[in-house]
This record gives C-alpha cells, structure tokens and sequence, in this order.
C-alpha cells in the first residue's frame, strides 16, 4: 500500500497567487463588517436575518466538509480500510470546511463578543437546537484537528500529544461520526421552528434526516471531486477504481435519499405545490433532477466506468446538495411581510474570500503535511 | 409549627352561616379538582406532585387551623383582591379549609361580640393559631392613631402574635408601613414585622398581593407545619425570587430598544416597553408578569394594561421613589445606540446578482474547459486503480 507523502512543489503559482488577492478582497470587507456593522456591508434585514454567509459559509461549507465523517464512517465504521488513502485529504477538506464555518458564524453575529456564553454551563439552554449545532460544531472542529494530527506529528519524536492521540484515536474517529450525525441534522431541525414560513416542497418532519443523508452524499461527492481534481492537477494516480467501488454505495444512498424525499412530499398530499410555475418550484426541480442524474451516473455501470461522467455526478451531488440547503434556507423561506433578500456584492466578496482561502490551505497543507497517497509524477 | 385542627366541625361562625362542611364533597367541587387545584399550587411553588397530593390531604382535612385576621391601617384591598381569587374562592377557602375564627371585614358579629369571641379563641387555641396582619402599624404617640375596642392597633398585633404558631404579613402596608408610612409619614406607620421583633413574619407584599401568592404560602403552611423558603425580605422565593423584568411581555422591545416615552404616544400605543416612562419592572421582584391578575388571562397586570410597574414589592420603590423615575437596571443595559426601529425591508437586487452570475459562469465555464481536456488524457494508473 502506497504511503501518504507531501507534495513538496512550489507553494507560490499563479492559482495560489489569485486564490490570495480573492481572499484579500474578502478580508476588506470583513474589516469594514467589523468596524461598520453587519448593515454597512451585508443586505440581511430583520425578514431575511440569514443572508449567504450562514447559508453558503456555514449550513453548505459544513455539509461539504463532511467528506471527512463519510469516509470515516466508511472506513472505521464499516471497517472498509481499502479506502484509507482517501481518508486524509477528505479530513483535510471537512478540516477547512468547519474551522472556517465556524469562522464565518462570528462574522453573522450581531453581537460576537457574547459568544464565549456558550461555552459557560450556567448560561446553558439544552433545549435550543441553536445551541446543540453551536457546541456540536465547536467540538467537531477540535476533533476533526485531531484526527488530522497524525499528518503533523509523522515523522516527529513520539511526545505526550501524540501518545494522547494515538491512544485515543478510536475515540476521536467515534465522535466524528457521532458529532456530524448530530449537528447535521440539526441544521435541518433548525428550520422546523419556521412551520408555515418555509413552502411546504421543503417543510417536513423528515427535515433532520433529509439533513444529514444529504450531507453524507456531499461527504461523498466531495471526496469523489477532489480525488480527481487533485490527482489530475498534481499527475497522482487517480484512485479511480476505488472511487467506481464507492460511487455504487453513493448511488444507492441517493436513491433511498429520494425515495424519502418523494414518499413524503407523496403522503403529505403536497405534490401539487411542484407543478406551479415560480422561481423556487424550478429550484425544486433542478435539485431534484441534480440528484437523479447522480444516482442514475452511479448506479449505471456504463456510466460510472466514464472518468467524465462519474466527476460529473460527483458534481452533481454536490451541486444538488449545495442548492437543498440553498433553498430550504432561502429561496423557500418567505418571511411574513414583504421582505427581499439577495446577497451585496461585499457579501459575495467575503463568501469568495472564504472559499479561496480554504482551497489556498488545502494546497498549502497537501503541498507541505503527508496527506495524499502516491508518489508525485512531477516535481 | 402545629396547627391544630379544629375538631369541632359546628363553630359558631359556620352554625351561624348555615355551612354543611360535612356534605359529599369539599368546596362545593370534586375531590379530583381539588387535586388538580393542588398540584396546580405545588408546580407554581416549583414543588413536586407529592407535595400536591400532600397538599390537597391537608386542605381536605376535616379539622381546619383558626386564623386571627387584623385590620390596621389599610384600604382593604388586599382582602378585596382575595375575594376575586377563583380557585378557591375565598369563601370556600376561609370557610372549608381554613376556620377564619376573627376578620374584621369578613365577620358576622360585630363590636363586644365579635371582639370577645376573637379573645375566646385566641385563648382556646393558644400556641396553634395562624395570625394575619393586613395594614400598618401606626407608632407614633403611642399608637392612638389607629384603634379598634379602645385598644391600640399595636396592642392587638402584640397579643395575638403572643401566641401565634406563624405569623403572616398580606400586602405592603403590613410588610413594611406601605403608603402611610411614605415621606413624612405622620403616624410612624411601620410593618408588622417591626412591631413584634423576633418572630418571623411571612411577608406577601403587594398593593395588592396576587391572591394566589397568599394562598399558596397559607397553603404549604398548613401541608408542612413551616414556611416556604424566604428571601432576605421574608417574602416567599416561589413568588418573590424574580424580577418582574425577566418574565414581562413587553422585554423583547427593552431589548430592541423601543421604549415609550410618554404616556399616549406612538411607542406606548404600539405596547412598547414602559422602562423610559418609570417601570420599577427591573428592580422590583414578584411574578406578577408571569400570573397575572384576576384569573382573566394575559396581559391582565399593571405593565399589560400600559402602566409602568411602580414597584409595590419592594420597600425601597413604591411610595418612596417617584413613579417617573428610572428603574436601576440589575443586570442588562440598554447600549447608547439601538439600530433603527423603522427596518428597510431589503434591497432590491442590484450588483450582487451581475456578480453571483460572473462567479458562477466562470465555474461553470472553466469546469467544462477542464472536463474537455480530461476526455484526451490517458489515466495514470496505479496499484489501486484495478476495477474491482
Ligand atoms: S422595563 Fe417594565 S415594561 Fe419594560 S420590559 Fe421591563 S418590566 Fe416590562
């Protein structure tokens, strides 16, 4: 079995350089949102208190940076250790994913220095589901760190941490599966409390596990996705056979994903809201299209045998999972009076920023730690 | 405490209103409301349903703890605001449960009569009775400012808290002297508490007190021979351990900063919060935002019908500090600048959407490139890379 080693090329090329100044912009903004206010640089108002930061920072980076909970899931849960060279670069993934998603949480604060009240029991409210995705996130980051320190401590002499960690792995892996299963479908427990503000093609007592399923295939597409961005980018083997194994598996959870999904719109008699003709009936439908065109890419094997079409579904999950929360978010959710959102350019700016500074990590991380597997092809 | 209950069901005052305490059921309802009534009274005293079924044992009892009532200097409201308590009524509350032996509002007899059957039991029942106070005590030259039978109301609070097994202060005035006792206070009016130093007195201030305040301490009096647990005041934590501010309907807009700022104006009309107009909501402790009053529902309470709460529970506010005044804030400040109450309802979609678009047609653009090129490469293979 091959060996997850650095990449060891430059760290300063053009991507890099351009995924800089994206993030630089986005920093300018930040600091006018810190120095100005949220209304000086952000659209949300008091009927859209939720604009593209939480929804595309937080409830989507989240759920793609489940790559690491689904392949851990794969891996220790279900024992399929033939996957593991896929494990480190998806904990990368669901790594940046998270800490920045937790990042982006302060910037939607509106009062961000009363944050550490979170973390004080006595100001504790169990029953707020607010307050489990907060805490459960706050300790997913800490143990998606973990679980990706071996990549720091290899090769390093044997310290107290790394005995700590080595000792304890197997607890650290077990709650991350366990913390992700509870923060995602959170997300979607969230939205329960909108009740008749959410269009009823979204609202449903399922929410919670349409939730977390979802993120699971996104868990899935991401690490499908970057297995062969990376692998062309840096000329690594592809691992293409592993991923045509795990495709199959994908293919059958987004089946029974809509099989759910379309069983409840069915039982609760509301199938008729999807035939009239409004932006957010075509959102319904392009996302559910997005997920069949995956399930049907994976599970055909003719298909899935394409190294086109299986990164196309890959991207189609990701697509239709990214545009679920979108619209369960927003574009479903009409608050009571006449409120309109759309993100300001300053907001789009700072969710750019965001997504640069994360890919510019993971180049840097793969380019210097031993997280992907298989010798460089060129220097 | 040992309340003794009163073995004989035909007392003078039931013989003389013609009571049936004996009939089939207590109260004129059900054992099974009694019940509910009961653990409705334990769950408000954050006590657990035993204690409720203890509670609705006692009440039933047929033997009933003689209660002493004394008027001093007062304007009867609270017994006017316990004749409008519905579960129980008073009647069947003095009545049934307990045997109010001597009120001086609520008593058949009158002068000689009434005064020489109050002596008669207070003697019969020495050590076992429970004393209710309501209106100050005038002090001043030696009492003689209030009277009843030639003798000082000081006299008979002194006489029959002697041999008092507990001792209960209704309303403000007998918790501590209330309006009468107010700048220059002429009389030297003080509370009950002031008189008899050294006996624990249950206080429930109020002007009026929630009925229900009264009646459940009265209540676990009766369930547990002791008074509930008391704050530094005397009054009872189940009703007086929070700020009327933590529990009131109007705190969202405290905390959005919307406040009236006269009476009648557009912010008082819209049900803004009162705190700029002299709420003593934020220092004043008792659950009246959270029970209200007279068993009609929400918003049936001072700051519900538009007035600022003036802080009658507490001895150091009402009739001291001026209704105007601002409330010294416990714990929350209002920051110096709130947003703007009057929120734009969202812009239209403007640059963001030439932007969104740029983003995503560059995607899509540079995927569809990348995939072109991917379809003329040849796979690098390795190790793994066998189809299973
Ligand atoms: S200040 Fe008075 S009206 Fe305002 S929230 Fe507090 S108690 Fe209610």
């Amino acid at each position: 079995m091959s060996i997850a080693a650095p990449l060891r090329s430059k760290l300063i090329t053009p991507t890099t350089l351009v995924l800089l100044a994206l993030a630089a912009v986005g920093f300018y903004f930040l600091l006018e949102r810190f120095l100005y206010g949220l209304g000086a640089v952000a659209n949300i108002n008091q009927g859209y208190p939720w604009g593209i930061w939480v929804v595309f920072d937080v409830i989507i980076g989240t759920a793609i940076g489940c790559g690491g909970f689904a392949m851990a899931l794969l891996v220790y849960v279900f024992n399929r250790g033939d996957y593991h060279p896929l494990m480190r670069p998806a904990l990368l993934s669901g790594l940046f994913g998270y800490t920045l998603g937790a990042v982006a949480v302060m910037f939607d604060l509106g009062r961000y220095w009363h944050v550490y009240n979170l973390l004080l029991p006595w100001h504790a409210q169990p029953n707020s589901v607010m307050y489990e995705v907060a805490l459960c996130v706050m300790a997913y980051v800490v143990v998606l760190w973990m679980e990706f320190s071996p990549a720091f401590l290899e090769g390093r002499a044997a310290g107290g941490f790394r005995r700590f960690v080595d000792r304890w792995m197997w607890a650290i892996v077990a709650l991350g599966v366990l913390l992700p299963t509870m923060h995602q479908s959170s997300l979607g427990s969230m939205l329960l409390v909108m009740g008749y503000k959410l269009s009823p093609l979204w609202f449903t007592l399922w929410l919670p596990a349409l939730f977390v399923i979802s993120a699971l295939m996104m868990g899935y597409g991401i690490v499908m996705f970057e297995a062969t961005v990376v692998s062309r980018s840096f000329g690594l083997p592809s691992h293409r056979a592993l991923i045509s194994k795990l495709s199959v598996v994908v293919g059958l959870i987004t089946v029974a994903w809509l099989a759910l999904r379309w069983g409840d719109l069915y039982a609760r008699h509301v199938l008729a809201f999807a035939c009239v003709v409004s932006v957010r009936v075509v959102m319904f439908w392009i996302e559910n299209a997005l997920f069949l065109a995956a399930a049907l890419i994976f599970i055909v094997p003719a298909w899935r045998a394409g190294r086109r079409a299986s990164f196309l579904g890959a991207v189609a999950l990701l697509a239709g999972g990214s545009l679920y929360r979108l619209d369960a978010y927003l574009i479903g959710y009409t608050p009571v009076t006449h409120w309109s959102y759309f993100p300001s350019v300053p907001e789009l700016m700072v969710t750019i920023g965001m997504i640069a500074l994360e890919v510019l990590l993971y180049l840097v991380f793969i380019k210097t730690l031993p997280v992907l597997h298989g010798r460089p092809a060129r220097r | 405490m040992d309340v003794i209950r009163n073995s004989d069901p035909n007392s003078d005052l039931e013989a003389c209103l013609g009571l049936d305490p004996d009939g089939l059921t207590r109260w004129g309802i059900s054992r099974r409301q009694i019940f509910q009534f009961c653990a409705g009274v334990a769950a408000t005293m954050g006590l657990s349903s035993a204690a409720g079924a203890s509670m609705a044992k006692a009440v039933t009892s047929p033997s009933r703890p003689p209660v002493i009532w004394l008027h001093g200097q007062e304007c009867t409201g609270c017994t006017e605001s316990l004749l409008r308590a519905y579960h129980p009524t008073l009647e069947s509350l003095l009545l049934d449960v307990i045997s109010l032996d001597y009120h001086e509002t609520l008593c058949v007899g009158a002068g000689e009569q009434a005064l020489a059957y109050k002596r008669a039991m207070m003697e019969k029942h020495k050590g076992k009775y429970v004393l209710v106070t309501e209106g100050g005590t005038p002090m001043k030259d030696g009492g003689i400012y209030c009277k009843v039978g030639g003798k000082t109301h000081v006299e008979h609070v002194r006489e029959a808290a002697a041999g008092a097994a507990a001792v209960i202060a209704i309303g403000s005035c007998a918790s501590w002297g209330g309006v009468q006792s107010a700048d220059p206070n002429p009389t030297g009016a003080v509370g009950t508490h002031s008189v008899v130093p050294g006996t624990t007195v249950i206080n429930i201030p109020g002007c009026p007190p929630n009925p229900y305040n009264f009646l459940s301490t009265v209540i676990y009096l009766l369930t547990f021979k002791r008074p509930p647990a008391l704050d530094a005041h005397n009054r009872p934590k189940f009703a007086y351990g929070r700020l009327i501010h933590e529990n009131c309907e109007r705190r969202p807009h405290f905390d959005a900063g919307r406040f009236a700022l006269e009476f009648g104006d557009e912010g008082h009309r819209l049900g803004y919060c009162l705190y700029k107009i002299g709420c003593k909501g934020p220092e004043t402790h008792a659950n009246c935002s959270a029970i209200g009053f007279g068993d009609v529902g929400f918003g049936s309470w001072p700051v519900g019908t538009g007035h600022p709460c003036y802080g009658c529970t507490e001895k150091a506010d009402a009739f001291r500090k001026p209704i105007h005044a601002l409330a010294t804030l416990q714990n929350l400040t209002p920051p110096t600048a709130y947003p703007d109450v009057s929120a734009e309802n969202g812009p239209a979609i403007g640059a963001g959407a030439a932007v969104a678009g740029l983003v995503g047609g560059l995607a899509v653009g540079a995927g569809a490139m990348w995939l072109k090129q991917m379809g003329s490469e040849p796979d690098k293979a390795d190790a793994s890379n066998k189809e299973p």
